[in-house]
């Protein structure tokens, strides 16, 4: 038997050269992305200047937004060929499945977020190059907060009525902690009085909610997953 | 089975009595200083409030509980406990805003206490929507629901408060005066005690349906 | 063989194996018995458990009361490496359409730790009579091809028990016969091959054994000299008390 890490890693990999060939996953997502910036820009521009700060919740709403469809699409693109089932066939630690699609969702994720948050930045005037590195530790450790809650419950429902929408319904209050940190922490830095400490509280809290639950996501990814 | 049987009803009259008795009690307590009459509602509010976070963490462990063994009595005793924290969870939503709104003149001001409770509400609902509408074997990702809703409390709470705290109202309550506390704390003795008595109530109809599913199973022999 | 080393055996045993949803009984105490070299047809109408049982087999599902022993030893002792001497081929054939062929044997390889990878891949492709087709993706094959491919995938790790389900569904005649051919060659091997069928014709002359499925209860195959298919619907009139 091969080790967990390595199993998860020629899982991941897969996820991405799959993802490469079809390419379907990063348009849409990212198309979504860029739509739904544009409906809250409808909504939070006036006179052609945009309300005080709305850039920082406009672009968590985003991701989270976009990344929930990126999550139902990519296990639903498993449902149909029962890969899924493939996958917890092969004589492999159940966790490794888990990081292998985790790590890929991240990927995609982030890429989106490449692109999103310049965009974000010119339609909502942000400064995003006053503390770069600071505001991309806040997206990125807050992508794998949703993303590690998010793949877990995305793969719970794989073979449940009504998934789609149920997994908005399970997944937004519990990652209501990471939007609420990462926008405020984002805000901090945007605001026309910047607050780095702040920011970089919301950071470590970001980080103790990713250790505890990724830990809790992989011990019950297996019983969670054996029927 | 049967000392529950005679514990359900004890259970039941002990709350009847001390509800009864509530107000009384709560009249020993002196009045606040600026709210007056309004705060009374705070006893209530408080109670319910507790109970909804017992029972959310009686649900997390027994969700854990079922994830580990699938037992059964686990799942039933999750389930109840979740219906109960929605409906404690429904009282404090509601009796927060009417207290809200006589003091201080707005329905909803995003108290950090109110706000979370609103979060961990949500989580509730979306474990019982999850449970009616997921098909078959929903009990086991209702489980893990309930056992992240666990440990999401203190996150939630943590970063509700750093939210708010940009914004800090006269809304945070003040520590609780000697007086105040033996009221609080009987109103909230009361408020579990039914609790308890309903969560076994509950159970038992779950218990129950579990045994007309296993007659169903027997009699298709 | 292929794969590290893990957990072999040459019996595989149910006892009193049952599942239940609610009220719904799936198996109702099933009791069979599987040895090395067995080639078993499942028979059954939908729904009557065939694919429950299967998948309880595979530990993909876990009883809901009962036992499965591999060797004397339960899915729980053996843990995931249990996995190891198992293969599963469902319906929907578990391939990545946008992966080429052989890179969905690559990958499943990989996964299993067989050694050797790429000439055991050129072996796969070549027994599913594939080399042509090794470099398109997948979703550019019809049914027969896919299932030729998917076979080859679940031996890739040369498996103990193989479970198949509804393997005929949608083949052509050549890619049935093909499997067929595999098949008894799989049984000469020594390996435990069960497989949930409807058609009785590519099942005769490829099946020792028969278990008929109904209702979540089985009872062997009644015997005779006549064709599976009689066989099956004499042994529904028979009395399953």
């Amino acid at each position: 038997m091969i080790g967990v890490f390595r199993a998860a890693w020629i899982i991941a990999r897969k996820d991405l050269l799959v993802e490469t060939r079809s390419r379907e996953l990063v348009y849409t997502t990212l198309f979504f992305a860029v739509s739904c910036v544009l409906v809250f820009a409808w909504a939070f521009v006036r006179e052609g200047k945009p309300i005080d700060n709305a850039s920082a919740g406009v672009l968590w709403v985003a991701i989270v937004f976009s990344g929930t469809l990126a999550l139902g699409r990519a296990f639903e693109r498993e449902r149909q060929s029962e890969t899924l089932r493939g996958l917890l066939m092969a004589p492999i630690e159940r966790a490794a499945v888990y990081l292998g699609k985790l790590f890929a969702l991240l990927v995609l994720m982030i890429l989106v977020e490449i692109v999103l948050v310049p965009i974000v930045a010119l339609f909502f005037h942000a400064p995003i190059g006053r503390a770069p590195w600071l505001l991309a530790g806040l997206l990125v450790v807050g992508t794998v907060g949703f993303a590690a809650v998010g793949t877990l419950f995305a793969a719970m429902l794989v073979r449940a009525q009504s998934r789609d929408v149920l997994l908005s319904i399970v997944l937004y209050p519990v990652t209501v902690p990471v939007v609420m940190t990462g926008v405020q922490g984002t805000a901090a830095i945007f605001a026309a009085e910047p607050d780095f400490g702040l920011a970089q509280t919301c950071l470590t809290l970001l980080i103790f909610f990713d250790a505890v639950f990724v830990t809790l996501a992989l011990w019950t990814f297996a019983p969670v997953m054996h029927e | 089975m049967t000392s529950h049987s005679r514990l359900v009803p004890l259970l039941l009259g002990v709350a009847v009595v001390m509800f009864a008795a509530a107000p009384f009690v709560i009249d020993t307590a002196p009045y606040e200083s600026s709210m007056g009459l309004v705060q009374r509602i705070f006893y209530f509010h408080l109670g319910a409030a507790m109970t909804m976070l017992t029972s959310g963490l009686v649900c997390g462990i027994a969700s854990a509980r079922y994830l580990a063994k699938r037992s059964a009595s686990a799942d039933h005793l999750a389930y109840a406990a979740v219906e109960l924290a929605v409906l404690f969870g429904t009282m404090v939503l509601v009796t927060g805003p009417l207290w809200a709104r006589k003091a201080w003149g707005v329905w909803w001001d995003w108290e950090p206490r109110l706000t979370s409770t609103l979060v961990m509400y949500m989580l509730f609902v979306a474990y019982l929507l999850l449970r009616r509408f997921g098909g078959a074997g929903s009990e086991v990702l209702s489980a893990a629901i309930g056992l992240f809703g666990m440990a999401l409390v203190p996150f939630v709470y943590i970063s509700v408060n750093l939210w708010r705290t940009l914004h800090p109202k006269t809304s945070v309550l003040p520590t609780l005066p000697k007086p105040m506390l033996v009221p609080a704390l009987f109103c909230l003795a009361a408020f579990l005690i039914l609790y308890w008595a309903l969560l076994l109530i509950r159970m038992r109809m779950e218990a129950a349906r579990a045994e007309i599913d296993a007659a169903y199973l027997s009699l298709e022999d | 063989m292929a794969s590290s080393a893990g957990p072999d055996f040459d019996i595989v045993e149910t006892r009193d194996l049952s599942r239940f949803y609610g009220r719904r009984k799936a198996l109702a105490n099933v009791s069979l018995s599987f040895k090395a070299g067995e080639l078993v047809a499942l028979f059954g109408p939908n729904g009557a458990g065939k694919s429950t049982f299967l998948g309880v087999l595979s530990t993909l599902l876990r009883p809901s009361a009962g036992d499965v022993t591999y060797g004397g030893r339960t899915a729980q002792d053996l843990g995931d490496a249990a996995r190891t001497r198992i293969g599963l081929l469902g319906h929907e054939l578990f391939l990545y359409g946008d992966l080429t062929a052989r890179e969905n044997l690559e990958f499943f390889g990989r996964l299993h730790g067989v050694t050797d990878l790429d000439a055991r891949v050129g072996d796969a492709l070549a027994a599913a009579r594939l080399e042509a087709r090794g470099g398109d993706r997948v979703a550019s094959f019809s049914r027969g091809l896919r299932q030729r491919l998917a076979l080859e995938r679940a031996l890739l790790h040369a498996p103990r028990l193989l479970l198949l389900d509804e393997p005929f569904t949608g083949l052509d005649d050549e890619s049935a016969e093909l499997l067929v051919a595999r098949l008894r060659q799989l049984g000469g091997r020594g390996t435990i091959v069960l497989i949930a069928t409807h058609d009785f014709d590519s099942a005769d002359g490829l099946v020792t054994r028969g278990v008929c499925f109904r209702n979540g209860r089985t009872r062997d195959l009644a015997a005779g000299s006549g064709t599976l298919r009689a066989r099956y619907r004499a042994t529904l009139q028979e009395d399953w008390t």
